[in-house]
């Protein structure tokens, strides 16, 4: 089975939710004939949210607040949750904050 | 002479209780600043009033000299200097980011700087907003930043209606009042320069200028309540609300000289953790967005806590999910049998800064959702043997509450285990906290 090695990245917060960790090498496991970050946001579900799912994801997407960044570009130039992850890509969701 | 002073001071410290010649000295250091105030405010009228230089009709010698440094670099010269002294920015929280910002732009010679914050200074605030004096606390930040810049002050009613910024930068503490400016902006065609920080991460960026986005462009929906957390409960980290408040100040000066690549369009994140600067692309502004899109819905203010859901503030709002029967004051709690069992639910890093002695640390995240129920059972009944009470303590008897309510619960389980006496044990918890 293909591979499709990937970085996933937390900040602002929303690392709180997955285990305090900011960075995260995963391989993606190519049975689906490709990945859509639709897709991989089911996996991270299923497979890294340690807990308290509704503060990341909402109605089969992210929730209000959450930016999502493919290679350093805004998903909503990328077609978001329809965007076909490559190798190598590095996906971002930053939680953003509101102190000063 | 100096004797003398010695002998009177000796004289008034027997004559006074402490408390008398800490107001005595309030009101006296009150006079002198306000004498202070008057003369410098003199000196600085005739100083003014004397130069005038042969070279510009804009800019007096003083200021040449003074800005000289920033007029030698090409980006800026005579011609962005001269713009930002008749320029006009309105900078909303004098806090983390307000400070730095402010200093910096009051430094750079811009001509009028408006401040609004609703809040008053406090001892919390001296870590990282570096505007305000220690004798300030209690007096409101615009007071307390203006005896610093000398700037003007106001509130924010009508502020747009009266006056033409040029910039806005928002150095806000809570979600409402960053909806709130971003639509005034839009409405009212100024750029807003956003920062924002938590802990050890900032983020920055331009909103409403040119082609770029506004922040509901970005978030057309606001975040639940819950999972915005405010620095009051998860800290901040002076130095980087100092970066990012000069950065804020670095962008507006860009945006009066009119330089190229102002963060338009563009966010800036910044982890302190491991000094790293993330640069990132954003969308363009949105035809479909409510307030600068093509077809708005919104085209007046609205109710922006009602519109989020969360108060215009980032103080914490207390709760009341309990009995007072279920309540009791910690003066109470110390006169009680010392073989009560007492569980402090605040987190580990609060636990360590202080504690009462002969308490438990279970932070409130434990209890949460039930999901350890069986561990805690199986805590509380090691403690039947010395006590039939079980109290709770937090910071601000939110979670305590919250713990106790989760708890009621979970003494229904306790009774359905086969060991277990049939005696539920009485639980109560402390309200006032810590
Ligand atoms: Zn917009």
């Amino acid at each position: 089975m293909a591979k499709l090695p990937i970085t996933l990245q937390f900040n602002g917060g929303a690392e709180l939710l997955f285990d305090n960790k900011k960075l995260h090498n995963v391989e993606l496991i190519s049975e689906h004939r490709e990945w859509t970050i639709g897709k991989l946001l089911i996996w991270i579900k299923e497979n890294l949210l340690k807990e308290r799912p509704e503060l990341f994801l909402q109605d089969e997407s992210v929730r209000p607040g959450i930016l999502v960044l493919v290679n350093d570009v805004d998903w909503e130039l990328m077609d978001t949750v329809n965007y076909k992850i490559q190798p190598s890509d590095r996906i971002v969701f930053i939680s953003t904050l509101h102190g000063g | 002479m100096q004797y003398f002073y010695i002998l009177e001071f000796l004289y008034r410290k027997e004559r006074m209780t402490s408390k008398d010649e800490i107001s005595e000295l309030k009101d006296e250091i009150l006079e002198l600043k306000t004498l202070l105030k008057q003369k410098e405010k003199r000196l600085k009228e005739l100083i003014n009033s004397s130069e005038n230089c042969p070279y510009s009709t804009q800019l007096s010698c003083q200021e040449i000299s003074r800005y000289s440094r920033h007029m030698l670099i090409p980006q800026i010269g005579m011609k962005g200097q001269i713009a930002m002294k008749q320029s006009s920015v309105l900078i909303i929280g004098l806090g983390g980011l307000g400070c730095p910002a402010a200093l910096y732009l009051a430094a750079a010679g811009i001509g009028t700087i408006t401040f609004v914050d609703y809040d008053e200074v406090e001892i919390t605030n001296f870590n990282r907003q570096i505007l305000h004096a220690e004798d300030n606390i209690n007096v409101s930040k615009v007071e307390s930043a203006c005896d610093m810049l000398q700037a003007n002050s106001n509130t924010l009613q009508n502020l747009f209606d009266k006056n033409k910024y040029d910039v806005v930068l928002d150095g806000s503490d809570n979600v409402a009042t960053r909806y709130l400016l971003n639509d005034m902006c839009v409405l009212n065609q100024v750029p807003l320069v956003s920062g924002s920080a938590l802990q050890m991460e900032g983020q920055l960026t331009v909103y409403n200028f040119e082609d770029g986005p506004c922040y509901r462009c970005l978030f057309p929906i606001p975040p639940p309540p819950d999972t915005v957390t405010n620095c009051g409960d998860g800290g901040v980290l002076g130095a980087v609300t100092g970066v990012i408040g000069a950065l804020q100040a670095l962008e507006t000066i860009k945006i009066l000289t009119k330089a190229d690549n102002v963060m338009s369009g563009r966010l800036l994140i910044f982890d302190a953790s491991s000094t790293t600067f993330l640069n990132v692309k954003l969308r363009k502004k949105q035809e479909t967005c409510d307030v600068c899109g093509l077809k708005p819905k919104i085209t007046q203010l609205i109710d922006y806590e009602q519109f989020c859901g969360s108060k215009a503030h980032d103080k914490v709002i207390d709760i009341n999910i309990l009995t007072e029967v279920e309540n009791i004051c910690v003066k109470e709690l110390a006169t009680l049998e010392k073989e009560s069992v007492i569980i402090d639910v605040r987190p580990k890093i609060e636990y360590e800064i202080c504690k009462l002695p002969n308490t438990i640390n279970i932070p409130y995240t434990y209890f949460k959702d039930n999901k350890n129920s069986e561990d805690i059972t199986k805590t509380l009944l090691s403690f039947r043997s010395k006590t039939s009470r079980v109290f709770f303590i937090c910071r601000r008897g939110n979670d305590s509450q919250r713990t106790e309510a989760s708890m009621l619960i979970l003494s229904l389980l306790i009774l359905h285990f086969p060991f277990t006496e049939k005696k539920t044990p009485e639980i109560e918890q402390d309200r006032d906290c810590l």
